[in-house]
Parts: structure tokens; C-alpha cells; sequence
């Protein structure tokens, strides 16, 4: 029921958000805030970058951002509203900047024993919004690409950056964060402190500006928890409204965004085929997480009578199934429910989630250009089926485009496979696991690729918050995040300098139900043939072997 | 690149202020002014009606969910142990058997029985280690009477202390167990705070309540009625029984 109604709304929201998108980036007006912001960064927003230009504008942006982060744990204890909390250790404070920088939002610490309020506020919840305003300015570099003839530049970077915080995650945030302080989430300045318990004696309470920070770290495909137990906290997600309010806000801007993108490539049956790969793929993985779930197949879930280890009352089985599979097939990562007690099989869905290379929708703009990465992939073997230069709307997808988009493909599963392997071949790896036999290797296989794609949920038995563990993920999400946006601008630049040719006869058509179920194969096939080992070893081995 | 580096630098900053500053800051002011009461946490006489309180030791209270973390607020989160965790380790039982332990304990309580499938009559995991010719019940250290007195004709031995049974097979025995004693009173929750029980776990405890406070049954299921919080607008969420709010109301 949850779903249902969340597939109305995500339907209904589609047009009017995408379109929103699609007049924010192809504007040529400026708001107040925005001229001023432009005459303190001393930018000219109309100026195009080529995109060797746009690239190192992101990283320039991402490299100062991580060690602006870094340092502002580091140094916290100096700082107001730290709560007395002292620095944040270096491999930690490493591994946290690169997590929120990359948009993955990986926790190996705990929100509320670690970082002061000021940190939280004004150091992650920024990266909250503007990681997310880089995934999007990344993607709307990529449409640019395919939407322009003849060009050279794909767009100003800058000016995208401000844009999309500005005018979409800002006020959607604002909206979504009041939403939910009115169904519950707390909003305050408190710190730990002591109030009177039912039975005598006192009791802890934390606070802290958590309903700010909830409504972006859903929006922006973040994840991040306020605190440790993320949304499965009730002061972070108190009921079924603000579950189902957090459930729609992550879904919201990676549903909306093949809208946008049709409207900028002026054909809108190309982005309802885009929108129809993520229906099909999304529907399939939330009713099987569902039904492993209530199935509860597996010997504990069996004990207990419903896999309900780590579940809240409150969410039931139903919606943290739902939850666990919308947060993985986003971006996001934030989790209501632990997944490392889910049932094998439920637990594997999260995991394929991720492994399906965050596309369905995927993050916040890293899925639209994962999807369209996917697209060409798909129209090139299309083409060598039937031996002809494939094309994809127009724009031939010749030698150095397939080599960028296959490129793009290998990166997150060499990140996830030598990682896990690494982390299998040496004692500070191993130390990690919590659990045993085929689930301690299903623990080291999500969190490489929860890293690798930049997801941040996990099988949070794993300890990370040690050097080694640090380090590793953090090395995997850097590259999971940059190397794969540097290939799309490459793919935007070479894409834009053609002119397109015109549809001929034997031209694929894109737009058709036949091109998304191709789509669908190649993304099923691609995934299945590179992670089927790795998945045999760990949860389908719990799970089918008992 | 020097350029560029100082306006990523001024970017930040502005955008700092901006969704770091000036956003939280609004809506701390708009949460305070109009719902100040849930921005403050939903506090109640003592403590947070969100929040779950430890009455374990307390019979003329309603119990909460297990906790992997204490109810502390300070540490939250989930036992994070896997749907296959069965064989206890020294100093860390398994998931089985901190379920079988914990429907043990709530039957004994509550005057019903805690048994359940792939437990114990002993309140640990009823696990077999299967070897050639041997076979070791492997939650059940020497000198406890296995469970079961032989597996497919072998005889069943008791787990002998500092033996690793790591190489056998790990058979898990149903038995023919069914459980009373509700799934969520015998599973940890996600946060470690979960304010809810089951409408079924409530009423299960409800004649205990009673009893020990000398009032009578319907009297505690009403005040059971009253604090069970329904899906909000009808489908978003399961129905949950608020511990902390209906323990308060009782003592009222």
C-alpha cells in the first residue's frame, strides 16, 4: 500500500518536477541571490566551459570541500555547539569527508557520541546539499551533450552548482524538513542532558538539528544519519508519515529527472523510456525484498516467528523491506531497519540494489547519467546485432564514446572485487566482520559496494572505524564518485562537438517498449555476469544453502 | 588552477552560510515557533514518549522490545547479527539463542510458554555440529544433556569447553515447537530505542500488569487501547503500543 501510493505520487510529481529541473538549467535568468552569489565567487555565469574545463571545476570544488571537511573535524573541539565532543580522529575525519563529499554518506562513526552540532549543521548537511548539486550538474552537463550540435562547451559549472542548490534542493528541502518537524522529527540546539526516568533516576537525551538535516540527507541521496541508528531512530523518523515522507523525498529528484531530461532533448518519449527502465527494475526489486522478507526464510526469522532482528515496531516488515529497497536503488543509504539481520535472500536484493551501478533511479543526477551511460551501452550491442553504426538520438556512438561509457562501467566492480578481495587477504580486513562464515563475506561485499557506489548504507555488524577499513573505503569511494564523472564529461564533450545525423530506417528506435526491455537485459546481464560469483559465495550460499 | 581552487573556495564558503547556516537556522525557527513541542522531542512527565525507558525487573510495569545497545541513547543501533547466526561463541551468544534465551525469560514471566521453533527446552539454540560417525550439540556445553539423544543413529554429545566444532556441518533442529511469546518481544529493534510493542505482546503482558498492581484486566487493556498508536492515515506503518506513555498513564 505504502508503495502503491508512493508510485501514484512519484507519477503525478513527475511532469511539474521535471520540468522545474529542465527550466532551472536551461534558463538564462538570475535570481537576486543568485547574481550575488556569482559577484562574491567572481564568476561569469554565461561563460561556457569546455570540458576539460567543467572537470576540474568539479574536482577543484570536491578536493577543496573534502579538506575543508577534514579539518572541520579536526578542530571541532575549538569551535561552538561541539557539545565537548573532542577531534574527530584522522582516519575517521578522512573517511567521513570523502564520504560526504562523494555523496555516499558511509558512517564509520556515530553521529551522536562523535560529532557536535556545528559539524553536523554546517559541515555534513552542506556536502548533503551540494554533493547532490554536483551529481545533477554532471548530469545536465551529459544532456547538454546529446542535446547540442556543433558545440564545444557543455555548460558552466558554477552556475549549475548554484542552481540546483539554490533553486531545487533548497526549497525542497525547506518544505521537506517542515513536513517533517510537523509529524515528529525533533529540531533543537540541546546536547546530551539528563531528564527524570519512569522508574526513578535519570535518563539521556540528545538532541540536536536533526529534522534540517533529515529532509536533504533524504532529497540529496545522502544518508547520512543524524545519529548512528539512522532512520530506524525515533527522533529521526518517528512514524509511518515521516517514513513515508522520507521514502517519497529520496525518490523524488532520480524519479524526476529523465522527465527533465526528455523536455532538454526535446523529446519527452525519451525520457518516459528512461523513466519506464526504472519503473520495471524498482517494482521488481521492492516486491522481492517484500517477499523474502515476510517470508522469512532463514533459521533466526524462522526462531522468532518474523525477521523482525532489527526491525521497529512502528515500520513493520512491509516498510522497512520497502525502505531498504528504495534507499539502494537510490543513492541514499540511509536505512530504517538493519539490513545485516535482514534474511538472506531480502538482505541480497539490497546488495544487487547497489551492484545494479545505482540506476534505478540511482542518485541524485548519477543516476540519470548512470542511465544513460547504460542507454548507449545498450543501443551499441543493439547495433552489432543487426552490423550497423549505432546511434543514440542522433549523436553516432562511435569508437572513443563506447570506450568512455565501457570505462565508466568497470570501474565500480574492479573497485568492489579487489576490494573485497584485499580486505579477504589480510588480518586488519578481516578483523571487521561481526559475523561468520558466508554472512562475514556478505558484510565485506556490501560495503565495497555501498562504497563503490557511493550508496552508505551497510551491514553495519562490519566495524570500519578502524585505520585500515578507513582508508580502504575511502580510496573506493573517491573513485567510485570521480573517476566515472570525469568519463561522463569526457563522453558530454565529444558528444556535444557532433552534429546529429538523421533517423534513418534502420535506426534504433530509443523510445519504444522493445529498446527499455533491452535496457533492462543489459543492465541484468552486465550485473549478473560480474557479481554472480561474489553473490553465490555469500548470501545466496546462506541463504539457499540451509 | 590557482584561480579555479579560490573560487571552489569561495563557493564553499558562500554555500556554507547559506544551506549550513541560514536554511538550519530557519527551520529551527519555524519548528520552534509553531511545533515546538514535537522539535523538543515529545517529552513527556519523564522522558521522551519516542524514547524507550528499560523497566526490565519492574513486574507492575509494561515491558519494552529487547535492546542490543542498553536504551542508550548515547550508542544507537541494531544487534546487527545475521538471520544464520546459530553457534554461540564464549562471551557472545548467538542470535538463536539470545532469541530462545529472551522467549524464555517472557514466558516465565508472563505464566505462558516461551518455547519455539529451533530452541531448547534449556533456552538456546537447538544447533547440531555434524562430523563422519559424531555429532556435537554445540550451544549446550558439557555437562548439559543435549537436547536430543541421537541424530540420524549417532548419539548426540554435549560441546566439550575450548573444542572448535568450526569444521562440522551446522544443522539448526526445528523441533515441534510453536511459539506464544510474540516475535517482537524476542527480537532487538533497529535502533535500540523502539517506544512500541505489539498490540499482541501488550495483551500478553496486560494480565501480569494487572495482577501485580491489583487492578482489574480490562481496566490495563483499555489504558493498552488508549496508547496504541494507529498508522497514520490509516496505511503508513503498523500499529504499535507505546510502553513509556501507557507505564506513566498506569501510575497516574
Amino acid at each position: 500500500m505504502t508503495a502503491l501510493t508512493l508510485v501514484v505520487v512519484l507519477a503525478l510529481l513527475y511532469r511539474p518536477l521535471g520540468d522545474h529541473i529542465h527550466r532551472v538549467y536551461s534558463g538564462t535568468s538570475d535570481t537576486r541571490a543568485e547574481r550575488l552569489t556569482y559577484r562574491l565567487l567572481g564568476v561569469a555565469p554565461r561563460r561556457e566551459q569546455r570540458w576539460p574545463g567543467y572537470a576540474r571545476s568539479v574536482l577543484a570544488f570536491s578536493l577543496v570541500s573534502i579538506l575543508f571537511l577534514y579539518v572541520f573535524q579536526r578542530v571541532q573541539n575549538h569551535l561552538f555547539l561541539s557539545l565537548g565532543f573532542p577531534p574527530v580522529t584522522d582516519h575517521v575525519a578522512w573517511n567521513t569527508a570523502v564520504s560526504f563529499v562523494t555523496n555516499t554518506n558511509w558512517q564509520s562513526y556515530a553521529g551522536e557520541n562523535t560529532m557536535g552540532h556545528l559539524v553536523q549543521m554546517s559541515g555534513l548537511a552542506v556536502q548533503n546539499f551540494v554533493s547532490a548539486a554536483v551529481g545533477l550538474a554532471v548530469a545536465m552537463a551529459l544532456v547538454r551533450g546529446f542535446a547540442r550540435s556543433g558545440s564545444t562547451t557543455i555548460g558552466n559549472f558554477w552556475a549549475d552548482l548554484v542552481r540546483g542548490t539554490y533553486r531545487i534542493l533548497l526549497p525542497l528541502a525547506f518544505a521537506g524538513a517542515v513536513l517533517l518537524v510537523a509529524g515528529g522529527v525533533v529540531q533543537n540546539l540541546a546536547g546530551p542532558h539528563e531528564v527524570p526516568a519512569a522508574l526513578g533516576g535519570t535518563t539521556t537525551l540528545t538532541g540536536g538539528p536533526v529534522a534540517s538535516q533529515e529532509a536533504v540527507k533524504q532529497l540529496g541521496t545522502n544518508g547520512g544519519g543524524f545519529y548512528a541508528a539512522n532512520s530506524a531512530h525515533p527522533w529521526e523518523n518517528p512514524n509511518g508519515w515521516t517514513n513515508w515522507l522520507a521514502n517519497l523525498l529520496m525518490l523524488l529528484i532520480p524519479v524526476a529527472l529523465p522527465r527533465a531530461f526528455g523536455r532538454m532533448v526535446g523529446q519527452n518519449r525519451q525520457g518516459y523510456a528512461l523513466a519506464a527502465v526504472v519503473a520495471v527494475i524498482a517494482v521488481a526489486s521492492v516486491v522481492l525484498t517484500n517477499v523474502f522478507e515476510l517470508r522469512a526464510a532463514a533459521t533466526v526469522p524462522q526462531a522468532a516467528g518474523m525477521a523482525m532482528e532489527g526491525k521497529e515496531v512502528r515500520f513493520g516488515l512491509s516498510e522497512s523491506a520497502t525502505f531498504a529497497a528504495s534507499t539502494t536503488l537510490t543513492s541514499t543509504g540511509a536505512v530504517n531497519a538493519a539490513h545485516d539481520s535482514f534474511t538472506p535472500l531480502g538482505g541480497m536484493m539490497t546488495m544487487v540494489n547497489m551492484m545494479l551501478g545505482e540506476v534505478a533511479p540511482g542518485g541524485v543526477g548519477s543516476g540519470l547519467y548512470g542511465l544513460l551511460i547504460l542507454a548507449v551501452i545498450t543501443v551499441f550491442v543493439a547495433g552489432l546485432m543487426v552490423g550497423r553504426t549505432p546511434e543514440y538520438l542522433g549523436k553516432k556512438i562511435a569508437a572513443r564514446e563506447i570506450k568512455l561509457a565501457s570505462l565508466y562501467f568497470l570501474v565500480t566492480p574492479v573497485l568492489v572485487l579487489t576490494g573485497t578481495a584485499l580486505a579477504l587477504a589480510n588480518r586488519a580486513g578481516l578483523a571487521g566482520m561481526l559475523n561468520t562464515g558466508p554472512h562475514g563475506l556478505s558484510e565485506v561485499l556490501y560495503a565495497f559496494a555501498s562504497a563503490a557506489n557511493n550508496n552508505g548504507s551497510a551491514f553495519a555488524g562490519l566495524t570500519t572505524g578502524t585505520p585500515w577499513w578507513d582508508v580502504a573505503l575511502g580510496v573506493a569511494m573517491l573513485v567510485g564518485r570521480f573517476v566515472p564523472i570525469v568519463f561522463v564529461l569526457a563522453l558530454a564533450g565529444s558528444l556535444a562537438r557532433q552534429t546529429p545525423v538523421p533517423s534513418s530506417a534502420g535506426t534504433l528506435p530509443t523510445h519504444r517498449p522493445q529498446f527499455v526491455g533491452l535496457v533492462v537485459g543489459v543492465t541484468v546481464v552486465v550485473v549478473a555476469l560480474t557479481f554472480l560469483p561474489a553473490l553465490a559465495l555469500g548470501p545466496l550460499a546462506e541463504g539457499v544453502g540451509g | 588552477m590557482t584561480r579555479r581552487l579560490g573560487v571552489a573556495v569561495r563557493a564553499l564558503l558562500v554555500l556554507t552560510v547559506v544551506a549550513g547556516g541560514l536554511y538550519p537556522l530557519v527551520v529551527l525557527g519555524v519548528a520552534q515557533v509553531f511545533f515546538r513541542h514535537k522539535a523538543d522531542g515529545s517529552l513527556l512527565a519523564k522522558g521522551s514518549r519516542l524514547i524507550a525507558q528499560d523497566f526490565a525487573g519492574s513486574p507492575r510495569y509494561f515491558q519494552s522490545r529487547p535492546s542490543a545497545t542498553g536504551y542508550d541513547m548515547l550508542r544507537t543501533g541494531a544487534s546487527n547479527l545475521g538471520p544464520e547466526s546459530v553457534v554461540d561463541v564464549p562471551g557472545r551468544p548467538s542470535l538463536l539463542t539470545q532469541v530462545c534465551a529472551r522467549s524464555k525469560r517472557v514466558g516465565e514471566r508472563e505464566g505462558v510458554s516461551g518455547a519455539r521453533p529451533f530452541c531448547t527446552g534449556s533456552g538456546v539454540g537447538a544447533v547440531l555440529k555434524v562430523f563422519p560417525g559424531r555429532v556435537v550439540s554445540v550451544n549446550e556445553p558439557c555437562p548439559a544433556v543435549p537436547f536430543m539423544t541421537e541424530y540420524q543413529g549417532v548419539n548426540v554429545e554435549c560441546a566439550q569447553k575450548g573444542q572448535s566444532y568450526a569444521a562440522g556441518r551446522t544443522v539448526p533442529i526445528r523441533g515441534g515447537a510453536r511459539w506464544t511469546v510474540p516475535p517482537d518481544a524476542v527480537t532487538a529493534s533497529g535502533s535500540g530505542l523502539d517506544p512500541h510493542i505489539s498490540v499482541r505482546y501488550a495483551d500478553l503482558q496486560a494480565a501480569r500488569v494487572a495482577r501485580e498492581r491489583g487492578r482489574p484486566v480490562e481496566e490495563v487493556r483499555a489504558l493498552v487501547r488508549r496508547h496504541t498508536d494507529v498508522p497514520a492515515i490509516g496505511f503508513m506503518g503498523e500499529p504499535g503500543v507505546n510502553v513509556l506513555a501507557l507505564n506513566l498513564d498506569l501510575d497516574r
